[in-house]
């Protein structure tokens, strides 16, 4: 029992890192129904950035992590600018090759030498692990900071969404794009909006999964970011609480297949459980058919 | 003249939408333009909003040719677009798509007073404020989508066939809240197959057939033409 408790303590802490990168696949896809193949490597650029901002700059931790996310807002806002926004008008395929592209762009480029480099990199912790012992159940500071700005992150994502007008309006935009021009919406400013905020998201993501899973390097955003995009398909692609609940529901099946099962089954069954899903409610958990969206 | 249309021509890909047509509205008028399914209404309202490119022509309003404006820089030179079918946002609630009626303006008092004046108009609004607009009845629509279009208190209204659907008590009750509005100081282009309710509150009218202007006049003139009374008053 303890350690089945100990484990689902393990699942929330994964669950919240792939939460914060599925929003952002969920907020892009919602508004210009792109996958965004590279949002994995801006994930694992935030992951650097805190690298770099508490080790070589020795910022404290959450400047670094608002420096992270900051600067993974600004790369994603580059990469639509540069990449997507040319195509907004091209056949769906040519996206999603481009956004491969970027992809692998980001990975290669960043491992040369005079960038990230290509070699695994022990990030740096904050301050000193400590655990706390409940019983025969082991919490650790870092596990409790990983969940508690997960967590607060993705309400402050929710009062954004809903509360302010330009949540509103990346709202309306994700529904019907045409009639929220009649309001007087820019759409490229949504657009822009919606990529900042999913990219500081993974951005935070990146730091948070460095200091819980202490080591980094160039390549490190392709299962998290292919997790997290299963997160937010298997939650309903486009709706903000679906990314949440199906990358809860990712980090948990994780941990307890690696727990219970086997380490080397726990990708299988993760996708497996995807595939049930869909053959059940093709539009994800929380997805009804195609209205609803964002 | 306040707004002027000159030879505009629009085509989707091969086909021609609209052909050469001109037309005008004097500020504070109610100018209708009618003409059955598929006559090129909706294309009209759509180049006016910049929704849509034309292949030529000049679309003058308020002295300034607008033809290459971005469709959101339109809205905000005060002409509000109540679109056809309505398009209501039905995953926001009432409120919110009131307020994205008003996304270009952030002075609080402006959007109180805006609110006020379309809850005067739509009282039924009022009461379903928090409601998704999902859940609103045919009627409930058509005045959202009106009220959303007042909010930003525009100087021209253009309605794409505001009647469409809807029982003939909510078809009047419609057009008399239209002609409340246009007494409020605000012009109207109103687009309509419902020839006989647009004649009656116009001034002045178009009739678009196939993509062509091929009437026009004062209104009253209109309702008593032999061509409209068969084509379009079913007489
Ligand atoms: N998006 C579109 N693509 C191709 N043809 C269109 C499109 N929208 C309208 N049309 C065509 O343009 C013509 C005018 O349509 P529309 O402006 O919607 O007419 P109305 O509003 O008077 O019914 C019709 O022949 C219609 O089929
Ligand atoms: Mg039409």
């Amino acid at each position: 029992m303890a350690y089945l408790l100990q484990q689902i303590i393990n699942g929330l802490q994964l669950g919240s890192v792939y939460a914060l990168i599925a929003l952002g696949y969920t907020l892009v896809y919602g508004i210009i129904r792109l996958i965004n193949f590279a949002h994995g490597d801006v994930f694992m650029i935030g992951a650097y950035l805190g690298f770099y901002a508490i080790l070589r700059f020795n910022l404290p931790f959450p400047v670094a992590l608002i420096f992270a996310m900051l600067g993974c807002a600004v790369i994603g806002i580059v990469i639509e600018k540069l990449a997507y926004r040319p195509l907004r008008n091209a056949p769906r395929i040519a996206c999603l090759i481009t956004a491969l592209g970027v992809s692998l762009f980001l990975e290669n480029f960043t491992s040369l030498k005079f960038l990230f480099g290509p070699n695994y990199l022990a990030y740096p912790r904050p301050f000193a692990v400590v655990n706390y012992n409940i019983g025969s159940l082991t919490i650790s500071n870092i596990q409790i900071l990983v969940f508690v700005i997960a967590i607060l992150l993705m309400i402050l994502l929710q009062i954004f969404v809903t509360k302010t007008k330009t949540g509103m309006a990346m709202r309306a935009v994700a529904y019907d794009k045409s009639t929220a021009q009649l309001m007087g919406i820019n759409i490229d400013y949504i657009i822009t909006i919606t990529f900042g905020v999913g990219s500081a998201l993974a951005g935070a993501g990146g730091v948070l999964f460095g200091i819980a899973y202490p080591q980094i390097h160039p390549f490190m955003g392709i299962m998290p970011g292919l997790k997290a995009f299963v997160a937010a398909v298997l939650g309903g692609i486009g709706i903000i609480p679906g990314a949440m609940l199906g990358a809860g529901i990712m980090g948990m099946v994780e941990v307890l297949t690696s727990a219970y099962i086997s380490s080397t089954m726990r990708d299988a069954i993760a996708f497996l459980v995807l595939l049930i899903v869909l053959l059940i409610k093709p539009a994800g958990l929380l997805g009804k058919s195609s209205i609803e969206k964002v | 003249m306040w707004l002027k249309i000159e030879n505009l021509s629009v085509s989707y890909g091969m086909i021609k939408a609209l052909n050469n047509i001109s037309f005008e509205l004097k500020q504070g008028e109610i100018v209708t333009l009618i003409g059955a399914n598929g006559a090129g209404k909706t294309t009209v309202l759509n180049t006016i909003s910049g929704l849509i490119k034309p292949n030529q022509g000049t679309i003058i309003f308020n002295q300034k040719n607008i033809l290459n404006f971005a469709a959101h820089k339109i809205a905000g030179l005060g002409i509000a677009h109540v679109p056809e079918g309505r398009k209501p946002f039905p995953n926001l609630s009432v409120y919110e798509n009131l307020r994205l009626g008003a996304y270009l303006s952030n002075d609080k008092d402006f959007i109180t007073q805006g609110l006020s004046k379309v809850f005067k108009s739509f009282p039924r609004l009022h009461e379903r404020i928090k409601q998704p607009a999902g859940t609103l009845s045919g009627g409930e629509l058509q005045m959202l989508a009106m009220a959303r279009g007042l909010v930003s208190q525009p100087n021209l209204l253009m309605l794409d066939e505001p009647s469409m659907g809807l029982s003939p008590i909510l078809v009047n009750e419609i057009f008399n809240i239209i002609k409340d509005i246009n007494s409020s100081g605000t012009s109207i282009l109103l687009v309509e197959q419902n020839a006989n309710m647009a004649l009656n509150i116009a001034s002045r009218a178009y009739v678009l057939e196939t993509g062509k202007i091929t009437l026009e006049g004062n209104a009253c003139d209109l309702l008593n033409d032999p061509r409209v009374k068969s084509a379009y008053l079913g007489e």
